[in-house]
């Protein structure tokens, strides 16, 4: 083969190895970079420290709750109240409730979402049960806790967040069993 | 002259390993235009599954879940194995002969990029007949569909995948390489045939594109059987990421697929109307601002998904500004038209069509790429009727206009004039017959991929499925065309088969000898 088609099959072939690396190996943590960044997606940040901050309490802001399985999850699972009202500043508790209602122990995973998305990144959670998977025996149920705070320079715009959880089953992706993770 | 060119009069052995081993430019472009015709018969056949099912509503002749394999099919079929290949064909055939190169660069990898293909339609194709069926989750093959609730067969589907990219890069790493390297003494970059530049741009579009398909699948293949989570909300995924690395890849897909045919557009207009190209130039930076900006818009497919406002304008207006590079090039096809002597021979016809048709599907592109409409229009049949005038009436049109213009130039012998222009007005009637429908259709509210419809849809289907089975009569017409050429045709013995054509293909002697330019010619 002659040097010059050697050289330029060389690139060529670094330059479709690159593309392939860029789209595996870049792209994904670009895309979640860029979501976390813009708040996009309603994706929230993981535990946040709770620093000493002033309770605004001119202003009101309406919480709501969601809760939702994914396809075919069948445990029971609500928020024990639909909607509760803060001051921005101020750290509320709440609860969800969980019931595994098959005959199986099962590990689930919450995956919490935010709108609107400009209120992604003032939606504390110093506590929450997203943070773990959350491993019921057959039959058991649990109640399920999750303390926020909304941060005091929440956009002036918002006067309502909810704050969405889908249930996931991951029970055959979890390499620990039930009793284990208890 | 190792493997010459042995007939079948050599024995059935001798002429199997001519076609197996072949490294010869001509032989390999013969092979891929064969077996894209072979795909486009076969995912034609899909196609007629799906309209005969869509011929009444209710459901009639297939199930649903079949159907669901068969719009699958027919796109995966049709996009990898029909018009990619076709494509790949011609380059082979011509590149070499327009630039004055014996031949491809990089010979055996040539066989190779070829011969790997049929396997992976093998591949893909024997999923229909496996338990759980072929896939079933759109050509797009959008995440979860295509992980968590994917037939079992998806398995296949990914490596077929992976060797029909391999099978692309690779010829596009050959064809770059001869562009490159091998122009004969004389011929600069902007002395290229347009059909030369479409290719050498559109090759490195393929380049950059096809690994980024091959990392989708890989990370589905991931997601499926490894337990990563790149599309999985549950382990921290987003099944929307999906989506943008797809189209990522999908938009310049779509160039990929136009991109050649506008170069062969822009061979056969100027030969019938024996006026040289109109703005030679204009139309080679405009193909250059075509690929580049095709990897900035691609978000325009998904504008369902949630965007913010900033995106939605962003990838709005991106995607408008593509527009003027491409009615440059409508431009310079009628301007190179007008005043011309235009005669209209059967790849003429099949070109102008290509641009009246193809400017028809741009603007439905442009309608498309209005944010707010698009919510209205995204996955209905307008977006099918939209795609289809550009891939069938840009693409298909322009493949069947080369192989009528370069036919006699290589097999030596004219086709059938009159059963060209027959089949020209059976394929330009039928297809407007079966895609011009289907804009109302989606206009009116009837949502792409499923098997039935309201009532209210019935009469505009019907139609739609009578032109499709006419446009199918047309396609059996051209192959008929084609092989009575090759056998009974009346043979053609000066070099340049058409009257007003030009370039280096046409100064070798007709029908094109197996080895040519031997001694590169020089190019003033």
């Amino acid at each position: 083969m002659q040097t010059s088609h050697r050289k330029l099959l060389a690139k060529l072939v670094a330059m479709a190895v690159a593309m392939f690396m860029f789209a595996v190996f870049v792209l994904p943590p670009l895309y979640d970079l860029f979501c976390e960044i813009t708040g996009i997606g309603g994706k929230t940040d993981g535990k946040y420290e709770a620093v000493d901050v002033r309770v605004d309490t001119s202003r009101q802001v309406e919480v709501q709750f969601v809760a939702t399985n994914n396809a075919e999850m069948p445990w029971e699972f609500y928020p024990m109240e639909y909607s509760v009202v803060v001051h921005p500043g101020e750290s509320r508790a709440v609860n969800f409730f969980a019931h595994n209602t098959t005959g199986e122990d099962m590990i689930a995973q919450a995956i919490p979402n935010v709108l609107p998305n400009n209120a992604a990144d003032y939606f504390h959670k110093t506590a929450c049960f997203c943070f773990d998977s959350q491993p019921l025996a057959a039959g058991d149920q649990a109640e399920l806790g999750l303390v926020f705070i909304i941060d005091p320079d929440l956009p002036h715009s918002v006067n309502t967040v909810t704050l969405s959880y889908t249930l996931f089953d991951i029970t055959d992706r979890s390499e620990l069993s039930v009793s284990q993770i208890q | 002259m190792a493997h010459g060119p042995a007939t079948l009069a050599d024995g059935w052995v001798k002429y199997a390993s001519r076609w197996l081993f072949t490294t010869n430019h001509k032989d390999i472009g013969t092979l891929y235009l064969w077996f894209s015709f072979a795909m486009f018969i076969l995912g034609g056949s899909f196609a007629m599954v799906i309209r005969a099912e869509l011929f009444q509503p209710g459901m009639q002749l297939i199930k649903p879940e079949f159907f669901n394999q068969m719009t699958t099919m027919h796109g995966l079929v049709m996009v990898f194995g029909a018009i990619m290949p076709a494509f790949v064909g011609l380059a082979n055939w011509l590149i070499p002969m327009m630039i004055g190169a014996p031949d491809m660069a990089l010979p055996r990898m040539n066989n190779l990029s070829f011969w790997i293909l049929p396997f992976a339609f093998a591949i893909l194709v024997a999923t229909l007949f496996m338990e759980g069926g072929g896939p079933n989750f759109g050509w797009t093959f959008y995440a979860p569909l295509s992980t968590t609730y994917a037939p079992d067969t998806v398995n296949y589907f990914i490596f077929g995948v992976h060797i029909m990219g391999a099978s692309s890069i690779m010829g596009s790493i050959n064809i770059i390489a001869t562009v490159m390297n091998m122009r004969a003494p004389g011929m600069t970059y902007m002395k290229m045939p347009m059909f030369v530049w479409t290719w050498l741009i559109t090759a490195f579009l393929l380049v950059a594109v096809m690994p980024v398909l091959a990392g989708a699948v890989t990370m589905m293949l991931m997601d499926i059987n490894f337990g990563t989570s790149f599309f999985d909300a549950a382990g921290g995924g987003d099944p929307v990421l999906f989506q943008h690395i797809f189209w990522f890849f999908g938009h310049p897909e779509v160039y990929i697929i136009i991109l050649p045919a506008f170069g062969v557009v822009s061979q056969i207009i100027p030969t019938f109307s024996r006026k040289p190209l109109f703005g030679y130039s204009s139309m080679v930076y405009a193909t250059a601002s075509i690929a580049f900006m095709s990897f900035i818009v691609w978000a325009h497919h998904m504008f369902t998904v949630g965007m913010p406002i900033a995106g939605e304008l962003y990838f709005m207006y991106a995607t408008m500004l593509i527009a003027v590079p491409t009615g440059v090039k409508v431009f310079n096809w009628i301007t190179t038209m007008y005043k011309g002597s235009l005669t209209f021979e059967t790849p003429m016809l099949f070109s102008i069509a290509f641009v009246i048709l193809f400017t028809f599907g741009g603007f439905t592109g442009l309608m498309l790429s209005i944010a707010a409409a698009d919510i209205q229009y995204h996955d209905t049949y307008f977006v099918v009727a939209h795609f289809h005038y550009v891939m069938v009436a840009g693409a298909v049109f322009s493949g069947t206009a080369a192989v009528y213009y370069w036919l006699p130039k290589w097999c030596g012998k004219m086709y059938d004039e009159t059963m060209g222009k027959v089949q020209f007005w059976i394929a330009f009637i039928g297809f407007n017959i079966t895609f011009m429908p289907q804009h109302f259709l989606g206009l009116a509210g009837m949502p792409r991929r499923y098997a039935d419809y309201g009532l209210q849809f019935a009469d505009w289907n019907m139609v739609s499925s009578i032109g499709a089975f006419m446009y199918g009569a047309a396609q059996i017409l051209f192959l008929f065309n084609v092989v009575r050429t090759i056998t009974h045709g009346k043979p053609v013995d000066k070099p340049e088969v058409w009257e007003g054509a030009e370039g280096l293909e046409w100064t070798v002697p007709t029908p094109a000898p197996y080895h040519t330019f031997e001694k590169p010619p020089q190019v003033k």
